[in-house]
């Protein structure tokens, strides 16, 4: 068999490598450190074992926030995929529409997230706010502080808002790179619309759109500031995503041990689901490769 | 040495997480002087996806954690069968996966 990689490339990232150690690494012991401990403070530590996993695998709080948080991680990705790349097939491919498509497209991701759940705070507001009022004005009860519902609605809605052109963006940077020549092609043999993207874009857009699934299945499954802004978790526990309950555990009630125990099965959820989009998602390439075709 | 231990104080150490830590340390030496030693490829294996022996041993620790936590989850008994298990896990997927 053939070695697959030149190992020499592996010294050109050793000071990415260096920084990774002190940033994540070090930190990440640490946690792994915290989780079999028990500490009032004062750098004083008392051995806990595994007793803040069993907890944590035993408590309802736990299980009841990571559904939540994979119910939103799914939501947002059935949406924001096939939207983004509706949005990328009609945007314009030449002109001087690309450029206001592309800026106006790129607004929504240079807002910072705590200013987008204030944005939206505000927006929904029923008494001030222009959704939650015009919605109220038509006879909705539209209230997201107080209906479960609601809340979940316009955070979805929100991270559709602030994401969405990620995702079109990307695929609209895997479309421009498909030759005309493609296209005239298909033209050529008399291909339906959906034939073209079914077997020239889509295919064309893989390498992107497995970014995109990536990168907005991480930033969902770790999202903190957003809904943390709007709702703070509620109403009752309704929107506690993880990261808002591995917050309160940690700030909240000084509970390091057991927040770091949850730290790292959190962190144990997302290595495997990435992992697994990532297998599933480049399986063909890699027995297209092996087989020597493009 | 007293100005090292110092130094990692706030890291709270234990000799429980430097042994693992150093396990996997010594694990990923070892297997990049096998990979030296003995190139390895890739291969198609049962999971029908294709691995090297470095995702292998990803599958190996990613698994072997999960089959810790499981144990936590649902059995009572001592740790170590779930180590055991994990052991005999990593085994049949360095030989069949």
């Amino acid at each position: 068999m053939d070695k697959p990689f030149n190992n020499k490339a592996w010294f050109l990232v050793l000071p990415v490598f260096i920084v990774v150690a002190f940033s994540a690494i070090l930190p990440l012991m640490t946690v792994v450190n915290y989780s079999v401990q028990d500490t009032f403070g004062n750098n004083q530590f008392f051995w806990a074992g595994t007793t803040w996993f069993s907890e944590l695998l035993a408590s309802d709080r736990f299980h009841e926030a990571l559904w939540r948080q994979l119910l939103f991680s799914a939501l947002v990705l059935l949406i924001q995929i096939p939207l983004g790349v509706l949005i990328a097939l009609c945007m314009p491919r030449k002109g001087w529409g690309v450029s206001v498509t592309l800026v106006l497209m790129a607004l929504p991701l240079l807002i910072p997230w705590n200013v987008v759940g204030t944005i939206w705070q505000v927006f929904g507001r029923g008494d001030i706010g222009l959704l939650g009022y015009a919605l109220n004005s038509l006879g909705f009860s539209y209230n997201y502080v107080q209906d479960v519902e609601d809340a979940w609605i316009t955070i979805v809605v929100m991270d559709v808002w602030h994401w969405t052109s990620l995702v079109a963006l990307l695929a609209y940077a895997g479309l421009r790179s498909i030759p005309e020549a493609y296209y005239q092609a298909a033209r050529i043999d008399g291909a339906s619309r959906w034939s073209i993207f079914r077997l020239i874009q889509l295919p064309k857009m893989k390498h992107v759109l497995i970014i995109a699934v990536l990168l907005r299945f991480m930033d969902s499954f770790m999202i903190y500031t957003e809904p943390f802004v709007l709702t703070g978790g509620g109403p009752g526990n309704s929107t506690t995503f993880l990261s808002i309950d591995l917050v309160k555990l940690a700030l909240g009630q000084f509970d390091l041990g057991p927040a770091a125990a949850m730290s790292i099965v959190y962190f144990l959820i997302i290595l495997l689901l990435s992992w697994v989009f990532y297998t599933v998602m480049t399986q063909d390439e890699d027995a297209n490769r092996k087989e020597g075709t493009p | 040495m007293e100005s090292l231990t110092q130094s990692f104080a706030w890291m709270a150490w234990t000799w429980q997480t430097a042994t693992f830590f150093t396990g996997i340390v010594a694990l990923l030496v070892f297997m990049t002087i096998w990979e030296r030693v003995s190139p390895s490829g890739e291969r198609h294996g049962v999971l029908g996806i294709t691995t090297t022996r470095g995702d292998r041993l990803f599958i190996s620790l990613l698994g072997s954690a999960y089959i810790h936590l499981a144990w936590l989850g649902v059995m009572t008994a001592e740790l170590w069968w779930a180590s055991i298990i994990s052991v005999v896990y990593a085994l049949a997927v360095f030989r069949w996966v």
